[in-house]
């Protein structure tokens, strides 16, 4: 059967950068970074008391008060980005088939702050059980993508996908293979991520997995400078509306750009340590450069996972060198984590988010926050670092690795 | 208005997010105000919560409407 082509129609982003696509955008080829010290708990007693949060978000400003209360914070963002992408796509029930139109979403974790809440409610009484019957409800990962559909009313294929920081990458690679399958016309794609908890940044500090730079938050998040200590935990939703470029023409849809292809792989070496030479991420790449019928020379800038931490990025870097050969060397490479910390569940989204952005307006963001050269990486590489450069970009690839040895990456390519 | 009553009322009015004039004896949770099973059992835990009691469930699934919930509440309430 002949695979159908997959385009970009509708975008939404709710970032620690601002809390629209345009806020998001500007931010990241501004240079400016999201950190900031945590507001939402008390971290005095923590050893990371900074994170990228959603500046000043009341969900009440987007959804009625009721709705509001029965979800977790990461299904709010969830429904405010399916409103803002739908918006941008101008999907309505007239101009689509809803029964034709699903919700692919994803997040790393789930409802944390739920369920924190609720233990810890049961363990402060005297065993009795008390647990809030929305509880569950509140806190099941795929509870984002019911809730999408049950706003909208899209009937098609729904549910979440998990794989740690590489979730939503690979949620939009299902999304458009159930497209490019003809299973479906439409399908909202994402990931979204609130984890800045006690038992979220507890948890991470315990792995060593997150800076400790609490004299100055908004340079810690520093990917690929000699003195980066692990990456700066980060929050909120991306939303891409993908549709088969038939539907898109027929309904005269805006086109942000094609996607051109995706790839996922394991390292099946470690359960957060990645494979020392990049084996998996060199794996994914090539995977996703053949599964988009493009050669290395193709693409014109990579976002990288880049994380900010000492292996993770040298390996990485490893694997760019093996796929790409000499063009490395012609690549724009940036890890826009430096600005908006590591959305965990949703990095894969926002970073998709910014590589379209990037086909579309030939801006590459930055990579800010370097000041000292890693004598570990070849300094021939152009890591983008803290200004944004123009140039044209053909395609882009987006790379994410999850806890668990997985990753995925996706391409997108200027639509003609 | 009871003290309880007004209780009970605050109540309704911020889980379930309807206006405070709705909040009638007669008015049926879920009938009159649009609550759902999941709500219903949140109503009940927050009256346990709200005057230190425990419903037994049996009990719990008569009370119906707001004027049920007073009555149960002025006669249990410590």
């Amino acid at each position: 059967m002949d695979l159908k082509r997959v385009v970009v129609t509708g975008i939404g982003a709710l970032t620690p950068l601002g809390k629209t696509l345009d806020e998001y955008w500007e931010g990241l080829t501004n240079g400016v970074s999201g950190a900031d010290f945590i507001k939402q708990f008390d971290c005095s007693k923590f050893k990371t008391r900074f994170a990228c949060e959603v500046k000043d978000f009341d969900a009440t400003t987007y959804l009625d008060k009721k709705e509001a209360r029965k979800i977790d914070r990461f299904t709010q963002f969830a429904l405010v980005v399916s409103d803002q992408a739908v918006k941008d796509a101008g999907i309505s029930k007239e101009n689509v088939d809803v029964d034709r139109v699903g919700v692919i979403f994803a997040s790393g974790i789930g409802g944390l702050i739920t369920f924190q809440e609720e233990v810890v409610n049961f363990a402060n009484g005297d065993g009795t059980p008390r647990f809030n019957p929305f509880f569950i409800p509140k806190m099941i990962l795929d509870i984002a993508a019911g809730q999408i559909s049950m706003r909208h009313g899209f009937r098609g294929p729904n549910f979440a996908v998990v794989s740690a920081c590489a979730s939503s990458t690979n949620a939009i690679i299902d999304a458009y293979d159930n497209i490019r399958l003809g299973k479906a016309d439409i399908i909202l794609t994402g990931g979204s991520e609130a984890v800045v908890s006690a038992a979220g940044v507890g948890g991470f500090n315990a792995m060593k997995a997150l800076s400790e730079r609490n004299d100055d938050p908004a340079t810690a998040s520093r990917p690929f400078d000699k003195d980066r200590d692990g990456f700066v935990m980060g929050e909120g939703a991306g939303m891409l509306v993908l549709e088969s470029l038939e539907h898109a023409l027929k309904r005269g849809a805006k086109i942000y750009c094609e996607i051109a292809g995706g790839g996922a792989t394991a390292d099946a070496h470690h359960i957060t340590a990645p494979h020392p030479e990049g084996l998996g991420a060199k794996n994914v790449m090539t995977a996703a450069l053949k599964d988009a019928g493009l050669q290395a020379s193709d693409i014109d800038y990579i976002n990288v996972h880049g994380t900010s931490t000492p292996l993770g990025d040298i390996a990485e870097t490893k694997a760019i060198l093996s796929v790409f050969g000499e063009h490395a060397y012609n690549l724009n490479i940036s890890s826009t984590k430096s600005m908006t910390g590591h959305c965990l569940g949703a990095a894969g989204a926002l970073e998709a988010i910014a590589c379209v952005m990037s086909v579309v307006h030939d801006i590459v963001p930055p990579t800010i926050n370097h000041f000292t050269d890693d004598p570990e990486l070849d300094p021939k590489l152009n890591f983008t670092f803290n200004k944004a450069q123009k140039r044209t970009v053909r395609a882009a690839l987006s790379n994410t690795f999850g806890f668990g040895g997985h990753n995925a990456s996706v391409i997108v390519k200027k639509y003609s | 208005m009871s003290d309880i009553a007004a209780r009970v009322k605050k109540i309704i009015v911020d889980k379930l997010g309807v206006e405070e004039s709705e909040v009638n004896p007669e008015a049926s949770f879920t009938n009159d105000l649009g609550a759902d099973s999941l709500d219903t059992v949140e109503l009940i835990m927050e009256f346990e919560k709200e005057f230190n009691i425990s419903i037994p469930d049996e009990q719990a699934e008569t009370i119906t409407t707001v004027g049920q919930a007073v009555a149960y509440l002025e006669e249990h309430a410590k």
